[in-house]
């Protein structure tokens, strides 16, 4: 952007060559600076909840932090805190967590979405599940739960037992008076939250200038089904595992190991290179559902296509289930990972499970090609999405977009490569990156991930092919009831199909974590969509919503 | 005179009662296995029921996991069409089958319930997945409805999380069944019916929400520890 200083050579403070020096970022934020607290992964910065703006764009120009990956709220005994985990997105490994604690009695904390936009949505859900408010924040409403809800429920005492009324408000006539701005023939559209084109149950609150976009506001929280307060009820062993499945439930298998990493790394578990080669397949198996999904899908809602791409895209999808089936016993809710590993080898007899997934990765290619025939060379389709939809480079960092969106702006991040784990450095694929920008980009960058996706199984299926028959260990040692120590918080993040998910546990020393919360990567990337279709027309609203491959139970959790 | 009598000796009766001029398209199977007569005697009720489970038309709703799955056996490998259910409607104005698939939360109860009431009657609903039984994973979520029963009337539970294409499809096949039979979901009563804010009993919850909703808002009022 025109107004922002151009960036100094010189590099940025606290860099060093082996991480992040705290001290200097200490002394940068100078008075600031409260208390420093250590996170596990990375240190917390205390600092006062009047200082929450300087401190975050000293941080922002200065040292470099331009992603703010997430905003977690929790209540103690004694006092609310809103935590900022900071990253780049040169170098995910760089991290920061702003600490900013509130008294009891009025917990009002300073707004960071003038520093960072992505801000916005994660301080209303602050507020709403929390009950933090957040001075300057443009618009301090509910988000996921109803306006008229009574309470916040993630607060210590809230009673679940209390009453609640929910209305159902109607929407008579588009034309009306109280939808017209003075002045103008704007008509007000309500699409969702039982719409085809929303995948899920998403409400797009839309005004509509002709066939332009005036506005357009995603309301969501359809089907915000307290994840967190689950997880927070659930011990770390076993009982947590089987809910990431069902956050993003188009690739599942990737969520579990975002719980896994964050616990792993709490509780200190090794987890044996045998396991670490079987994650890395099956998740990539899963990545590769997924996008398929996203790839029918976008099809049906840019040109209506439900008999050709829509079905092909469902057959590549319904092998890779089957494949996954086979490795885990079930279609979709896998529940494969442990701490500490997998819950079972491949299928006996191996050589079967081993020729039908090279059968699949085999044909692949000439499928490929077959989608590129029918889709992407496709004058229509060409039509409907290149230079449609876009979304500027800037625009979606501060948005805190990641995963294929970003990658769709030319933005080169991804976990997997920038903030290694797995077996994924130990093997051969690139980041796919386009610069288009639009929703055509996106396209590309998912069905390029694909490809990579089918490198990656292919090697780890050699790897597995000749894996010592007396060294192939599942699980390393885990004790039977996992208790960290008090008050140890992390925050660490994977890659799933649709970018950063991240897990921030803060541990009381039970075996259950006291604050469980969830970065959910389409959650702010759907929070960019208004900047991607406002002044565009309205069908092309519909396939940058579809670009965007936003999950609801991903978004609402 | 004598010609003619040839014909009718080699006719069939059943040619016969077709008549001249019928086109050989029209002969399907069906109308061979009838017999000789082209009438069929039957209970107009009984004839409706056969045709409304033979020619279902599925709304087209999905709520979470379990409409990717809903999604598998609408598409190719399952193909929900071969049992005459095939054909997804956006429009509840079109529809006859509403499958729900997935966890209902309090803020889309209302919404659902909404759409059950724009589809034309006779409908049915099949409930799939364990959270339309009981809320199923999520069951102990502040803000999960325990069940689809809570808010309409369920014909048939698919259990499973989420219950695979073939259990689908089962369950689709029994409600056909039902259907067919004349059968349909017991009424019963539901905890959760959508009011006007005016008539809900006047608590401390409603007053204190007096000022944000008007008298004549819908509103649908839960009390979660009268849920099952």
């Amino acid at each position: 952007m025109s107004l922002e200083e151009p960036r100094d050579a010189k590099p940025e403070i606290g860099v060093t060559d082996d991480g992040l020096d705290y001290d200097a970022l200490a002394a940068l934020l100078g008075d600031t600076l409260l208390d420093r607290e250590d996170h596990v992964t990375t240190e917390g910065f205390v600092v006062r909840p009047d200082d929450v703006q300087d401190a975050l764009r000293t941080l922002k120009q200065e040292a470099g932090f331009d992603h703010c990956s997430c905003v977690t709220a929790q209540e103690y005994q004694d006092r609310y805190e809103s935590i900022y985990h900071l990253k780049k997105y040169d170098d995910p490994t760089h991290e920061l967590s702003v600490v900013v604690p509130t008294s009891r009695d009025d917990p009002v904390s300073q707004s960071a979405n003038d520093v960072y936009r992505t801000a916005d949505w994660h301080e209303r859900e602050a507020y709403d599940l929390v009950g933090i408010e957040y001075e300057d924040h443009p618009d301090m409403r509910r988000i996921l739960l109803p306006e008229t809800w009574q309470g916040h429920p993630l607060g210590r005492d809230y009673d679940q037992t209390q009453p609640q009324v929910v209305t159902l408000r109607e929407h008579a006539n588009p034309l009306q008076e109280d939808h017209m701005a003075d002045d103008t023939d704007t008509m007000f559209i309500n699409v969702g939250p039982h719409h085809p084109a929303t995948h899920g149950v998403l409400h797009l609150k839309t005004v509509l200038d002709g066939e332009q976009v005036a506005d357009v506001e995603p309301d969501i929280g359809y089907l915000h089904r307290c994840e967190e307060q689950l997880c927070q009820q659930c011990t770390y062993r076993h009982q947590i595992m089987p809910y990431p499945d069902r956050w993003d439930y188009t690739a599942n298998l990737i969520n579990e190991w975002s719980y896994a990493r964050a616990a792993e790394t709490l509780a200190d578990i090794d987890v044996p290179e045998y396991a670490q080669v079987l994650r890395t397949m099956s998740a990539e198996l899963s990545r590769m559902a997924g996008h398929f999904l996203a790839l029918g899908t976008f099809a049906l809602d840019v040109y209506g296509e439900f008999t050709a791409i829509f079905q092909y895209a469902f057959r590549d999808r319904e092998i890779a289930q089957d494949i996954l089936e086979d490795l885990t016993g079930q279609r979709m809710m896998h529940n494969y990972f442990r701490l500490g590993g997998v819950v079972w080898d491949l299928p006996n007899p191996r050589e079967e499970f081993f020729e039908k997934t090279r059968d699949f990765l085999d044909d692949l290619p000439a499928k490929l090609d077959e989608y590129h025939d029918m889709i992407t060379s496709n004058e229509i389709f060409q039509v409907r999405c290149v230079n449609t939809g876009v979304l500027e480079p800037d625009v979606a960092k501060e948005y805190g977009a990641t995963g294929p969106v970003a990658r769709g702006s030319g933005i080169d991040y991804d976990l997997r490569r920038d903030d290694p784990y797995g077996y994924y450095p130990e093997l051969d694929w690139d980041v796919v990156t386009e610069d288009g920008c639009d929703n055509y980009a996106r396209v590309l960058v998912r069905m390029q991930e694909v490809e990579e996706s089918a490198k990656i199984v292919e090697q780890c299926l050699d790897l597995l092919e000749d894996w010592p028959e007396d060294e192939r260990t599942l699980q390393s040692n885990v004790p039977r009831t996992i208790k960290p120590e008090p008050d140890t918080e992390i925050y660490s993040a994977i890659e799933n199909a649709k970018g950063e998910l991240g897990i921030y546990i803060r541990s009381d020393g039970t075996d259950k974590p006291a604050r469980f919360k969830i970065r959910s990567p389409s959650f702010s990337n759907l929070q960019a969509l208004p900047e991607m279709s406002n002044g565009e027309y309205v069908a092309d609203l519909i396939a940058t919503l579809g670009s965007l491959d936003i999950i609801l139970g991903e978004v609402d959790r | 005179m004598s010609s003619n009598d040839k014909t009718t000796d080699t006719l069939s009766t059943q040619d016969a009662r077709m008549g001249q001029g019928a086109d050989d398209r029209f002969n399907s199977p069906l109308r061979e296995a009838f017999g000789s007569t082209p009438f069929i005697l039957t209970k107009f009720d009984k004839f409706m029921n056969w045709v409304r489970g033979s020619s279902m038309f599925m709304l087209q709703f999905g709520i979470a996991c379990c409409s990717i799955e809903m999604i598998h056996t609408y598409a190719i490998k399952h193909d929900l069409d071969r049992f005459g259910a095939g054909v997804p409607r956006s429009s509840p104005r079109q529809a006859d089958v509403m499958i729900v698939p997935g966890t209902i939360v309090s803020k889309f109860a209302p919404r659902m319930k909404r759409v059950y009431d724009q589809m034309p009657e006779p409908k049915f609903v099949v409930g799939m997945g364990s959270c339309t039984i009981s809320g199923g994973p999520f069951q102990e979520g502040y803000n999960v409805i325990k069940g689809a029963e809570e808010v309409i009337p369920v014909d048939i539970h698919v259990p499973g999380c989420p219950p695979r294409p073939e259990a689908l499809i089962y369950g689709v096949a029994k409600l056909q069944e039902r259907v067919a039979n004349g059968e349909s979901a017991p009424v019963t009563v539901k905890p959760y019916e959508m009011e006007q804010f005016g008539d809900l009993e006047q608590d401390e919850i409603v007053q204190k929400l007096a000022d944000q909703i008007d008298e004549d808002d819908l509103v649908m009022r839960y009390n979660w520890t009268d849920s099952p």
